[in-house]
């Protein structure tokens, strides 16, 4: 990463310690439930959000996670880059636990995050240097060098400085405000970048500019992604690993052809089979699965998919199945029907693990 | 196939700060039962035709020229009280927001009740009745209950449904649907889809549908206009416009999904952004992005060429194609 060729001064990344072996991002059991208040004499009720979530990110690695609304996947973003408090669990940034090894000020150097509004998560007071000068002159920049280094992305993501530079965030479009967005995260020298459904809000034209963009910069700067997305084939396209997620819980992940072309849990086969067709003569039929998703506020019981899931047996709304590996690739399901000798009907008989 | 709805030469145009050419020179036609896509990025003007086609827009800021019949009535010169009977019983429309369309303070079978007592002059215990059916219709489980839940009481597959039974309570001829599916989980999305293409069937409804999303025309339109800076640049069936664009713009658009893109490699895009619109268009509005530009294409308007039966390209690139055969 050090070999970046950037004309300008950076501010020096977090050191790799761990090297390549260790997970950049180690997640356990990471927790998080809102309290909400019901009527006078009803019951405090909690949103599960995040509900026992641990996965881990390689050094260079892209991981996606998708998910409908209230899925919790945005809420996981936020948590890593400890923009709210979580309930338990650990966040292990390379081999570092946030708050005793490594401060939260070092932490957002290492971490940076891209949201989907473009517009609002820019301050309208700021010209656009400004905005991304703003970071590494709060980590200890001189302001010379500083808008230097913001001219210089705004280059790196594809934006001439010298027409953009001293613009305001609303003269510029959409997909032109993503690439300050960008240019802005990277402006910490971050080795992970979180993108929560960062393309998501761009015409389909200027979003296939800005995947380019996001696969040129990763390789320049050697960044590490975690894409968050609801569109399942932009996450195909970036991904090496997916996670999918369904009410606060992971129900399955593995790297990305594994998943797609052999999904285990009826929910990831359900949201596959979603998928608009992409040819006229062979047209969607039937509508994969029936209903909306529940309201994550006092989710179902056991398995949280079992009031659509269209094998649902007695033990599903019971306990929770948890996530069980299928192969030796890192491939995992949290269904009762890929747990072996799970009592399932569908489940695979016992030896055959 | 006699045509329901007829446009041509409509200009839309919003004044006030500044000028907005949001529709240029627009033509298209809507046949008996047919179910034509609008596809377009944020800006093309395909939600503004819809609206102009049921005079939804501000009267004080909107200019617009042109024609625009509706089963042999000119729209553009109805009277508010005629406009009104128009609403609902001819043409009726559904949104991307059910959560903004509907009455937050009625209750479902309320609004549905209201619109057939004040379209159809039923009492409104026949309202309700029908509200009931259609309910019904639409496949809300438990509809009965339904029938007097509030808006916010439902959840966003359920309220888009219950949108579709108020556009549809009065038997409309034709159906404008504005993304009606975007702003719903991809699972939901497919459920609304089919049920939309169900009912069209059902009820020999014509349909125009605006989206952004190909894969969503591919699921349900007959035929699609692709609209660019307010001008139409190509029409023709779905299998046509798909298979083989003519135009360079959708080309490019159905080139830059990433739908089958391998990872790894690079994805095709159109360069550039769409244009302002500030200004009325008199040359090609894509060509500053189009790979295959040319000298006359900053000069002149292109014209709307026929490609094929049914078929058309407002593109110099198209000619030369007609000329040959």
């Amino acid at each position: 990463m050090s070999e970046t060729n950037l004309s300008v001064a950076m501010l020096e990344p977090i050191e790799d310690l761990g090297g390549v072996a260790q997970p950049l991002l180690q997640v356990n059991g990471l927790t998080k439930h809102f309290p909400v208040r019901g009527g006078l004499f009803a019951a405090k009720r909690t949103v599960r959000a995040v509900d026992n979530v641990s996965f881990s990110v390689a050094k260079g690695e892209t991981v996606g996670i998708v998910g409908e609304s209230g899925c919790g996947k945005s809420t996981t973003a936020r948590l890593l880059m400890h923009l709210m408090p979580r309930d338990t669990g650990d966040i292990i940034y390379d081999g570092m636990s946030v708050g005793q090894s490594l401060s939260l000020r070092e932490l957002r150097r290492g971490m940076q995050m891209v949201f989907q509004d473009s517009y609002a998560s820019l301050n309208p007071r700021l010209t656009i240097e400004e905005s991304i000068a703003f970071g590494p002159k709060v980590h200890g920049m001189a302001d010379g060098a500083a808008r230097a280094l913001a001219r210089e992305l705004l280059g790196k993501v594809g934006l001439v400085p010298a027409n953009f530079a001293n613009r305001y965030p609303h003269e510029i479009s959409g997909g032109q405000r993503q690439r300050v967005n960008i240019a802005r995260a990277l402006a910490l020298s971050p080795r992970l970048v979180i993108l929560d459904e960062a393309v998501s809000a761009l015409d389909k034209s200027v979003e296939a500019q800005v995947l380019n963009l996001l696969a040129d910069l990763k390789r320049e700067f050697g960044l590490t992604y975690l894409f968050i997305s609801h569109d399942l084939n932009v996450v195909r396209y970036i991904s090496d690993r997916v996670l999918v997620m369904y009410l606060g819980e992971v129900v399955e992940l593995g790297p990305v052809d594994q998943v797609w072309d052999q999904p285990a849990h009826p929910y990831t086969r359900a949201l596959l089979a979603a998928m608009p067709s992409s040819d006229p003569d062979r047209r969607t039929e039937t509508p994969p699965i029936t209903g909306d998703p529940p309201n994550p506020i006092d989710p179902p019981s056991g398995c949280r998919f079992h009031t659509r899931c269209p094998f649902a047996e007695p033990l599903c709304a019971n306990a929770t199945p948890k996530l069980t590996a299928l192969d030796r690739m890192g491939h995992e399901a949290a269904c009762y029907m890929a747990i072996p000798g799970s009592g399932h009907s569908r489940a695979p008989k016992e030896e055959t693990v | 196939m006699t045509k329901l709805v007829e446009i041509s030469g409509l200009n839309i145009r919003f004044t006030g700060e500044r000028t907005v050419y949001a529709v240029n020179d627009l033509s298209l036609s809507l046949g008996d039962g047919e179910v034509l896509g609008l596809l377009g990025e944020s800006g093309s003007g395909k939600s503004v035709t819809l609206r102009a086609l049921m005079r939804l827009l501000p009267k004080k800021r909107t200019q617009i020229t042109g024609k625009v019949n509706v089963m042999g009535r000119d729209v553009l010169a109805m009277n508010e009280e005629q406009l009104s009977s128009f609403r609902g019983q001819t043409v009726s429309m559904i949104f991307q927001e059910p959560a903004l369309a509907l009455d937050p303070v009625y209750t479902i079978g309320a609004q549905i009740a209201e619109s057939v007592v004040r379209h159809e002059g039923k009492s409104y215990a026949e309202g309700r009745a029908r509200a009931l059916e259609m309910l019904d219709v639409v496949r809300i489980p438990s509809a009965k209950r339904r029938l007097d839940a509030y808006p916010h009481e439902m959840s966003g597959g359920m309220r888009q449904r219950a949108m579709i039974a108020l556009a549809l309570a009065c038997r409309p001829k034709i159906l404008l649907a504005d993304e009606p599916t975007t702003a719903l989980d991809a699972t939901v999305q497919i459920q609304i889809l089919l049920l939309l293409r169900e009912l069209q069937r059902e009820f020999g409804m014509s349909v125009i549908f605006v989206t952004h999303d190909i894969g969503v025309a591919i699921e349900i339109c007959d035929r699609v206009a692709v609209m660019y800076a307010g001008q139409i640049v190509e029409q023709g069936t779905l299998r046509d416009i798909v298979r083989s664009p003519v135009h360079p713009y959708a080309k490019g658009l159905l080139a830059s999904t990433v739908h089958g893109a391998k990872r790894g490699q690079r994805l095709e895009t159109i360069p550039g952004t769409p244009p302002s619109l500030g200004e009325r268009p008199h040359n090609c509005s894509f060509a500053p992005r189009c790979a295959a530009a040319q000298p006359r294409c900053l000069e002149q308007l292109p014209g709307n060429v026929d490609v094929g039966p049914g078929r058309a390209a407002r593109c110099v690139l198209a000619e030369p194609v007609t000329a040959l055969s």
